[in-house]
């Protein structure tokens, strides 16, 4: 049923083409940019959004929150879990195996 | 016909009698199983049935109220789709344990007496342990016994729980118990475990990822959510649970970043998300309850899905690793279309994720918890950015891994747009769909507004951009084939400690009793009983021999020759005659002595 193609880049799919990622890449900063000018516009008329706090009615509140908690979450799994927490990927089962010898 | 039919006993006869049927009729059976269930879900009526006496108490299979229904809607939903999606392989154990393990979760959601809820509980666990034994393989056996430990004695706590409490005077009915004394202690630890509480909660994350590609939709279904239930139904305002769901809210995600296996970020994501149940029920307003409920019900729908989605990469590839994957988009272009349905759904607008978890947030916000509310905000976020992002890139976006296979069967098509479409019904309709099944009717609340709208693209948009720089940044792809210790070691690794250290103080132990028993004692006797006696006979014979002015060559010589007669038990008459008097005259001494 699966099987191994021995040439990967031979396959065209959509996402092979640089251009296409740079689109989707290109999309994804013109949203971020319109949502951002529509807080800005929001804060700028008075408009009431009714937010549960008042940081919610700074411009750019969300936006700013879910970039910089995103990119802390990664940033402290990666350098402060992962070398607390990484072993082995056969760690358990090495143990395990260990117990079975003694016995 | 009787007015009311427990549901779970539809479902547990049909996972009884699955085995016997043969080939089309048994998948025809399993899938009408649930449709019956859901025939018999739109006859019941709100109120107390199904009760009876059984010794001193009376049970209560049938406790109808607004909690108990919406949780039986979605539970009979997913085991029929859950059905549906492994219906194909037509194997009996599977099918059987879908069915029991739907049976069992509606059994405790349905229940209205502390005991009948236990036994239904107590089943739960054999429908997940036949749910990971499915899996068929080495790694899945281990894992069924490591969760069948933790349950058992989760199990035993809640039972041990329950005894207290009815013992001290508390009622048997199965409502809201005060968080006093060592019995509601217990209930709480033992709804704990099942509700995967940090710490006594990594059974979840340890054992999920090794259950069977289909087994998992039900474990991800029922264990947890039929914990928040009992949770809302018992402890719900209980502060304590604020704690909880903080930890469970964020600690998760940070495991979630950098775990390889897919199945194992979905568990980590899980987590998270049952934490925004504990922060609802801790919050205990009419509001947030209502928000706990609808959210387990949106839940369980974009969770299943997601799990579906892997569940078939793992079908088709028998890989669920983020380094294994990638480029699947081009073999399972539905699957992975459905995949991102799922991210989606876990909070976009239009999707049921948006619609459920604002009204949590919301009561932080109103309730001044600013820390909760900044939490759940995050979380909001890092699920996004973990369950939905992560895995759809890793596996169906991500560079191409050179893997080609077959899209879903059919069968599993079918099941994953069936929850797609729910979860779009729900997100865009919240008022004709789930909103009406909610527990608190007069706590009403309005997601699409044109803030909240703007706010959660904002949120969602920003997450995907910090993905896609920190994967330009070459930070992200550090997805390294590792296992991460989690709580979990607690008893992965104690238990082999504890045999090690055992293996060594006993087995030492043993061998040092060994020696010294068979090895010295054991020889002395065998010795002493072989030449003890010529001995000691020598050793009397000798300062008789010096009185009688015998040389000590003369003596040396006399000893050796008694030895070898004593050993042997062979005297001349004479000798025998002088021990005889030497015998009797000790004897007379002694007699003298004592008068």
């Amino acid at each position: 049923m699966t099987q191994k193609n021995p040439n990967p880049t031979d396959s065209t799919g959509w996402f092979d083409k640089k251009e296409n990622v740079r689109k989707v890449f290109n999309w994804l900063l013109g949203a971020c940019a319109l949502l951002v000018l529509i807080d800005v516009i929001f804060w700028i008329t008075g408009f009431d959004k009714h937010p549960y706090l008042n940081w919610q009615k700074w411009p750019g509140f969300q936006a700013v929150y879910g970039f910089v908690s995103c990119s802390a979450l990664v940033l402290a799994a990666n350098y402060v879990l992962r070398p607390l927490v990484k072993r082995d990927e056969d760690d358990y089962r090495k143990e395990s195996k260990g117990g079975e010898n003694d016995a | 016909m009787p007015d009311f039919i427990p549901p779970a006993f539809i479902f547990l006869i049909g996972a009884l009698l699955v085995p016997f049927f043969k080939g089309q009729a048994r998948q025809v059976f399993a899938l009408l199983v649930p449709l019956v269930g859901f025939a018999n879900y739109f006859t019941i009526e709100k109120g107390a049935h199904g009760t009876f006496q059984l010794l001193d108490f009376q049970l209560i299979l049938g406790n109808a109220d607004a909690w108990s229904l919406i949780f039986l809607n979605i539970f009979t939903i997913l085991s029929f789709v859950g059905i549906l999606y492994i219906v194909r392989d037509n194997k009996p154990l599977d099918l059987s344990a879908g069915l029991l393990y739907s049976g069992s979760a509606m059994g405790v959601v349905m229940a209205g007496d502390l005991c009948s809820m236990f036994f239904f509980w107590e089943m739960l666990t054999i429908g997940a342990v036949m749910c990971i034994l499915a899996r068929r393989t080495e790694a899945s056996g281990k894992a069924a016994y490591r969760y069948l430990l933790v349950h058992v004695l989760g199990g035993v706590l809640l039972l041990a729980g329950i005894i207290i409490h009815i013992a001290g005077g508390g009622s048997t009915a199965f409502d809201k118990i005060e968080l006093a004394g060592p019995g509601a202690w217990l209930i709480f630890i033992g709804f704990g475990i099942n509700c995967a509480w940090p710490v006594i909660g990594s059974w979840l994350t340890d054992t999920y990822p090794e259950a069977s590609y289909g087994g998992l939709i039900f474990m991800a279904t029922f264990t947890t959510k039929t914990a928040i239930f009992v949770i809302a139904r018992v402890f719900p305002g209980e502060d304590l649970l604020l704690w909880i769901g903080l930890v469970m809210v964020t600690l998760p995600l940070l495991y979630a970043a950098i775990e390889n296996d897919l199945r194992r970020v979905l568990a980590y994501c899980l987590v998270n998300q049952v934490g925004f149940m504990v922060i609802g029920i801790g919050l205990g307003k009419e509001l947030s309850l209502n928000g706990t409920a609808a959210h387990a019900y949106c839940h369980i729908l974009y969770k299943a899905l997601l799990f579906m989605a892997i569940g078939s990469v793992l079908y088709r590839t028998g890989k669920t690793k983020a380094t294994e994957l990638g480029g699947l988009y081009k073999s399972m272009p539905i699957t992975a279309l459905f995949c991102c349905i799922g991210a989606l759904s876990t909070s976009a607008p239009l999707f049921c994720g948006f619609v459920s978890k604002s009204m949590i947030m919301s009561t932080a916000a109103k309730q001044g918890e600013y820390l909760i509310w900044a939490a759940l905000l995050f979380a909001s976020a890092g699920v996004f950015l973990l369950a939905g992002l992560k895995v759809c890139y890793f596996a169906f976006f991500s560079k191409d891994s050179g893997t080609r296979c077959e899209e879903a069967p059919l069968n599993q098509l079918l099941a994953m747009g069936i929850i797609a479409g729910l979860s779009i019904f729900v997100g865009t309709f919240p008022d004709s769909s789930i909103y009406p099944m909610l527990p608190f009717a007069e706590a009403t609340y309005e997601p699409y507004t044109v803030g909240h709208v703007t706010d959660q693209l904002a949120l969602l948009l920003f997450s995907g951009l910090a993905f896609t720089l920190l994967l330009r940044a070459g930070i992200y792809p550090a997805d390294l084939r590792a296992t991460n210790l989690d709580f979990d070691c607690l008893y992965r690794k104690t238990g082999p400690t504890i045999y090690g250290l055992f293996d060594r103080v006993l087995n030492q132990f043993n061998k040092g009793a060994g020696n010294f028993f068979v090895g010295k004692v054991a020889t002395g006797a065998s010795n002493f009983f072989e030449s003890g006696s010529a001995r000691i006979l020598c050793h009397m014979m000798t300062p008789i021999w010096m009185l009688a002015g015998h040389s000590k060559e003369q003596i040396e010589e006399e000893r050796h020759v008694l030895f070898k007669r004593a050993k042997r038990g062979a005297f001349p008459i004479g000798l025998t005659a002088l021990l005889a008097v030497i015998l009797l005259g000790l004897l007379a001494v002694v007699f003298l002595v004592e008068d």
